[in-house]
């Protein structure tokens, strides 16, 4: 709105005034005003301190604007390097090699945050197939997140299937659900779709939570065992008589660590694998017509392609990789319940797609390490930690809406 | 029979005045997609804000503080609807209006920035936990036509239908006759064509953001009077199922938002007293996901057609 922008220091400083007038009546009854509970009754306690800091803030970013955009005019900004693809597979080589090394010189706590991230990586890129490469707005992700965590949970619970076994299942499971859900849906367009995704997803989290005699209620299912390191327990001693624990067979003594270190190669090599098939999968004809129909549905339908059956290709493959993280996640924690797969993981989840740049798988590694690492590094802000998360969105679209890391497309140049 | 006709009053009550408050929300959705063609996802907790500024109000003015009960009343919504309004407003002009123009998505995805954004301001400005809201409109009427027959009509339910219908009404007058209702209905038919004939469009897609906030208001201190308590995670759930009312009646139409709001209402109502009340919320969801599978221009809705 430069144009709109007022011209001359007299009608700035109006503009810039009125903002902060409007700004100190918005802030009054949320932070100037505190109700207070007084016995039975609620009174107000007035606090002026941050009414009068949020309008002075206003006052001076209003009054500089213009100072800041020619001085940003000005200053070319760094134009953010294109990254080109064979650059771009050493960045990925590079991060895989710092990934391997980590749980042998960081911290039982950082390898552990590390694992979590790694899920959020998972999650992140089997979202961006539906995101970024199809262009669907999924806002009901985390409910494959949670069919794939229940399924390994229940099928633990109630036939004693070990972690091997339910983790194809469960990437199956989410599959399933996603090509059942998506069939009726993926003929909707864009906004609706993402809202008929937000009501599945939380139908999925209220019937978790309701069906109480199947699935624990709110509760959920405890007592999920680890996985085993193919078929040998990983344990202080053997669960059943005569068994061999992983510390025995290889004479070492037992260490909380190593089910830490386990766990987390495990992670590791899930968001290679879903690395490794969704950079295959963009190459491959289907990925191209994802991002064709992305780009121009109208113009795709009369090629040829059925929108439908490459929609749901993308949904279903997406679903599945939720799936494998959701049995992940199950095995880590040991319990689940409807509490970890509430509509703000699934904003969490698209953030990570939106700030690293929809389609581009490296951002979206990165933005998933990001966001998981920063929250923990900056726990004395816990409180905030929310209202900035929703802050970044908003000013990551206006600033820059195609992520931190734009995603170049597969292409060949001819050799001059 | 005798137990079922002063059951399905009662119901029909309930469901008219939880509907009133959904079409209250929904108009809000139902015109700004109209206009500029998105689902302003962050609605739902400007209702809740509007819900918070009528309370700080009423307590500011003071619950004993001896006026006539409907001006304390008329008070709170006035405070409440106006700087609600302005919440809208400042919502449009921050989060929204730079992204004019863009990819469909990256104002959605804006939405939800706010919205995550609107609900953590509240939670460290008034804190997570319940307030409870003094029960300012008190009693009932009490029906009874012997037999069995009773059907309980709270005032305070009895305040929300009424302000809706009244409200309701003026709103369709206001867009159907005023200059600015008219300049909106041109806008939503065609925005670069209104703004070739002279319409100043930003102003108008400003004060359809403005329109709505305060219609949530309205609802939210209702809803705060009637049921007792409030806190910063309503705004969640009643958008979702405002949004699904104006679906329902058809996006983009007043009358369907109204329509829809008042038919969410009920099922909602009827759901939950013959099925376990915890599938109320899924009835909701359920209901969304039929109406877009079978339906998805809605009862009142025009077919949207795509053009290159």
């Amino acid at each position: 709105m430069a144009s709109a922008y007022p011209q001359g220091f007299a009608a700035q400083l109006k503009y810039a005034s009125i903002a902060a007038v409007l700004t100190a009546i918005l802030v009054t009854p949320i932070f100037g005003l505190h109700l207070l509970r007084v016995g039975y009754r609620i009174e107000l306690q007035a606090d002026w301190t941050p009414v009068l800091l949020a309008a002075l803030a206003v006052f001076v970013f209003q009054m500089l604007r213009p100072a800041m955009a020619r001085q940003l005019k000005a200053v070319p900004w760094p134009a953010m390097p294109q990254i080109q693809p064979d650059q771009q597979r050493k960045a990925t080589l590079a991060l895989l090699v710092v990934a391997l090394v980590w749980p042998f010189i960081g911290s039982r706590g950082a390898v552990d945050i590390a694992t979590l991230a790694l899920i959020y990586v998972v999650l992140g890129l089997g979202l961006n197939i539906v995101v970024g490469f199809a262009g669907l707005l999924d806002l009901g992700y985390v409910g494959f997140y949670a069919v794939g965590g229940y399924t390994y949970a229940l099928l633990n619970s109630y036939f004693g299937l070990s972690f091997w076994v339910c983790l194809p299942i469960a990437g199956g499971m989410a599959a399933l659900f996603g090509f059942l859900l998506g069939f009726p849906v993926l003929r909707l367009r864009g906004d609706y779709l993402a809202i008929v995704t937000l009501g599945f997803g939380e139908i999925i989290r209220l019937l978790l939570n309701n069906m109480t005699t199947i699935t624990g209620g709110p509760d959920g299912v405890s007592g999920i065992p680890k996985p085993s390191v193919f078929g040998i327990e990983m344990a202080r001693s053997a669960s059943t008589e005569g068994g061999t624990t992983f510390h025995e067979m290889l004479g070492m003594d037992y260490d909380g660590m190593h089910m830490v270190i386990f766990l987390y190669l495990l992670a590791l090599l899930l968001a290679g694998i879903t690395l490794f098939v969704s950079n295959r999968l963009v190459r491959m004809p289907i990925g191209r017509a994802w991002e064709a129909l992305r780009d121009d549905e109208i113009a795709c339908r009369s090629l040829g392609l059925s929108p439908t059956k490459v929609k749901l290709s993308a949904f279903t493959l997406g679903a599945m990789f939720a799936g494998f993280a959701g049995s992940f996640f199950a095995a880590r924690q040991g319990l689940v319940n409807p509490e970890s797969f509430t509509f703000i993981e699934s904003a969490l989840i698209l953030a990570i797609v939106v700030l690293g740049g929809m389609g581009s798988q490296l951002g979206v590694i990165l933005a998933a390490i990001l966001l998981t690492v920063l929250p923990e590094l900056a726990r004395g802000f816990a409180e905030y930690r929310m209202l900035i998360f929703g802050l970044v969105m908003v000013l990551m679209m206006i600033w820059r809406p195609q992520g931190l890391l734009p995603a170049t497309r597969p292409h060949l140049e001819l050799p001059r | 029979m005798n137990e079922f006709l002063p059951q399905f009053t009662q119901q029909l009550v309930n469901g008219l005045s939880l509907g009133a408050i959904y079409a209250l929300i929904a108009i809000g959705y139902t015109m700004v997609y109209g206009i500029i063609g998105m689902i302003n996802f962050a609605h739902g907790e400007i209702y809740m804000i509007g819900a918070y500024i009528g309370l700080v109000t009423l307590t500011a003015i003071g619950v004993q503080s001896g006026l006539p009960l409907p001006l304390v009343l008329a008070g709170a919504v006035i405070v409440a609807v106006l700087v609600t309004g302005l919440y809208g407003y400042a919502v449009e002009r921050v989060a929204y209006r730079p992204l004019r123009g863009g990819p469909r998505l990256v104002p959605l995805i804006s939405a939800i920035g706010m919205s995550i954004f609107l609900q953590n301001y509240v939670q460290i400005g008034q804190g997570a936990r319940d307030v409870s809201v003094p029960l300012m409109v008190s009693g009932a009427f009490e029906f009874s036509m012997g037999g069995g027959f009773n059907v309980t009509v709270p005032y305070s339910r009895l305040l929300i239908v009424g302000t809706t219908l009244v409200l309701m009404i003026a709103l369709t007058m206001f867009i159907g006759y005023s200059r600015i209702g008219r300049a909106c209905r041109a806008c939503a038919q065609d925005m670069r064509m209104a703004n070739l004939l002279g319409i100043d469009t930003n102003k108008v897609i400003s004060f359809t953001f403005i329109l709505g906030a305060m219609l949530a208001a309205v609802g939210g201190v209702l809803i705060a009077l009637t049921v007792g308590k409030l806190n910063p995670f309503i705004g969640f759930i009643a958008g979702i199922k405002a949004f699904t009312a104006a679906v329902l009646g058809g996006i983009g139409s007043i009358p369907g938002a109204m329509l829809g709001g008042v038919l969410l209402g009920l099922a909602e109502t009827f759901a939950a007293g013959y099925l376990p009340s915890e599938y109320k919320d899924v009835v909701a969801f359920a209901l969304l996901v039929l109406i877009l599978l079978f339906r998805p221009t809605g009862l009142l809705g025009k077919p949207d057609v795509e053009k290159v």
